[in-house]
């Protein structure tokens, strides 16, 4: 029998294995460099073009323009949701006329460019002059922002009432069968049971709309309501400086990102329950 | 070698013009639409609007490849254990996905524009550069797809278990042969229902580059509404074909869904 008296000196650790130089590395650090330099570029060439009188005379513009594509995009989220609320009741509904106006109207929104709606709208009514005049519409449908907010309406509403019917539909079948065991009314078991959780799976494609919608508003530029692209195209044609294009990308850059980032706060914290 | 290709484009021009839906010899426009705003030739809009809609589909087909391609790579790239190339392909997806289609469409026609005088002028050439506006639109739509390919493709790959790679290495395949025989037709069964949808948004966004000038349907049907005045009859042609191009597709991807479920068991 024997025991050591002493221990043994702490070892230095071994040194670290020299990591391979692998293909995915050089190439990583290759497509790093090329972002590096892309925006070193870009930064130069906005230092290169940089004028004061131009920031002070553009800027106010860009921020109205701002301030029109956020309003366009709430109203028409807003009047959009509350629209998509009978389009999803009738995709759902076992009446077969009132389903398939439904399907139709969903299938044509869904299934068009959203600039030839507006198109539609804002061209097309023209040839209703008359009409629209008679019933006295035409001073509405004459000004290209309501035109707008009124294709972004019916548009986001076909794509709302597809995710509210997506989601309701998602509720387990059991669910509404625990809240008949229960004996509760249909609608308490709708409003009580069935919704809150068909809100939380379609929270997520409710944030993707949103930011569809933001990023889709950039056409009306071309009918020419100034929000943040009609004010970056007028700023071009006016001072046929490229960094105007730039500031805009960076401005849609922050909305999109904030409302992401936003999106996934909410989310975290009304499903905090379902963490395990 | 020049006549035979001369021959060969003529052969495909009249095959084209026999098959044309629209305008052909058994074209729509052709066998209804005679004597009114819709007739094709010289009389009415018909030839216009078919070669709109030949234009159309010829960007978004040409678009597919490259943005598949480049999201592949790109999706492969993101689940790297190499940080960097993780990185990098973040920024391409977050710039790409949180810009407007049409402001990046402009970004590209206008910035490659600007690219191409510089290097022409270093060249020494000094006259007026122009970028095809099909070409433009095909890099910008093709980069906007590949954004978003790469986020379906990913998420189809994590679908894979683990045990299928360890099979391809248990056979004795090396990397690529596991994927081409192994992963890859996973992976088409897994994410065809997302590409179909995107491919459904890429067809839509074809529709903005007729801000630059390409004679696509919009733009087609835009010149015929304002010489016409009858812009409501003109648009809507324009949104029923985008509607049959829609039906098309959604015909191809749900005939291409059962071919690559043709082997899973019906129960």
């Amino acid at each position: 029998m024997s025991h050591a008296e002493t221990m043994l000196p702490a070892l230095p650790p071994p040194p670290e294995a020299l990591k391979r130089y692998t293909f995915s590395r050089l190439l990583g650090r290759a497509l790093l460099g090329v972002w590096l330099a892309a925006s070193v570029g870009i930064f130069l060439f906005v230092v290169d073009s940089w004028s004061p009188e131009k920031f002070a005379k553009y800027g106010p513009s860009f921020l109205s323009g701002l301030r029109v594509t956020l309003t366009l995009v709430a109203i028409s989220i807003v009047l959009g949701g509350i629209l998509s609320l009978p389009i999803a009741y009738g995709r759902m509904t076992k009446n077969k006329v009132l389903s398939w106006i439904a399907y139709g109207y969903v299938y044509f929104f869904r299934g068009t460019p959203l600039i030839t709606q507006l198109f539609l709208v804002y061209y097309g009514l023209g040839s209703f002059r008359p009409y629209l005049e008679a019933v006295g519409l035409w001073s509405l449908f004459k000004d290209a922002w309501f035109c707008a907010l009124f294709t972004f309406t019916l548009n986001t509403a076909a794509y709302q009432a597809e995710i509210l019917r997506g989601a309701i539909e998602s509720v387990p079948r059991g669910q509404h069968e625990g809240a008949a065991a229960l004996g509760l009314p249909k609608s308490v078991a709708f409003f009580k049971i069935i919704l809150p959780q068909a809100m939380i799976v379609a929270l997520r494609p409710y944030g993707n709309e949103i930011i569809l919608m933001i990023k889709g508003s950039a056409i009306v530029a071309i009918v020419t309501v100034f929000d943040l692209m009609g004010e970056t195209r007028r700023a071009f044609s006016r001072t046929y400086d490229f960094q105007m294009y730039l500031w805009a990308a960076v401005l849609y850059m922050i909305m999109v990102e904030m409302l992401r980032n936003l999106w996934a706060w909410i989310e975290t914290r009304l499903t905090r329950h379902l963490k395990r | 070698m020049q006549a035979a290709f001369a021959a060969l484009s003529s052969i495909v021009s009249w095959f084209a013009s026999i098959v044309d839906p629209m305008c052909g010899p058994i074209g729509v426009f052709r066998l209804f639409a005679q004597g009114t705003l819709l007739a094709c030739g010289d009389t009415g809009w018909g030839d216009e609007i078919a070669y709109g809609f030949m234009i159309t589909t010829s960007l978004a087909i040409c678009t597919l490849p490259i943005g598949l391609f480049l999201g592949f790579f790109i999706a492969l790239a993101k689940q790297s254990e190499e940080k960097s190339l993780r990185l990098a392909t973040n920024i391409y997806t977050t710039i790409f996905r949180g810009l407007p289609e049409l402001l990046t469409l402009f970004i590209v026609y206008y910035g490659l524009q600007i690219v191409a005088q510089r290097v022409m002028l270093a060249v020494g050439y000094e006259g007026p550069v122009e970028i095809n506006a099909f070409i433009a639109g095909m890099i910008a739509l093709g980069v906007v797809f590949s954004a978003y390919c790469s986020e379906v493709l990913l998420s189809a790959f994590k679908a894979i278990p683990r045990g299928q790679y360890e099979a391809g290495d248990a056979l004795g395949f090396h990397r690529g042969k596991t994927m081409r025989l192994i992963v890859l037709p996973q992976l088409v069964r897994i994410a065809l229902p997302g590409l179909g949808n995107l491919w459904m948004a890429l067809l839509k966004d074809t529709a903005l580059v007729s801000v630059i000038g390409l004679p696509d349907i919009l733009r087609q049907t835009g010149i015929a509404a304002r010489v016409t005045k009858n812009a409501f009859e003109f648009f809507s042609i324009a949104c029923l074909l985008f509607l049959i191009l829609a039906m098309l597709s959604s015909m191809v991807f749900s005939a291409l869904e059962r071919w690559t479920k043709r082997a899973e068991v019906t129960r």
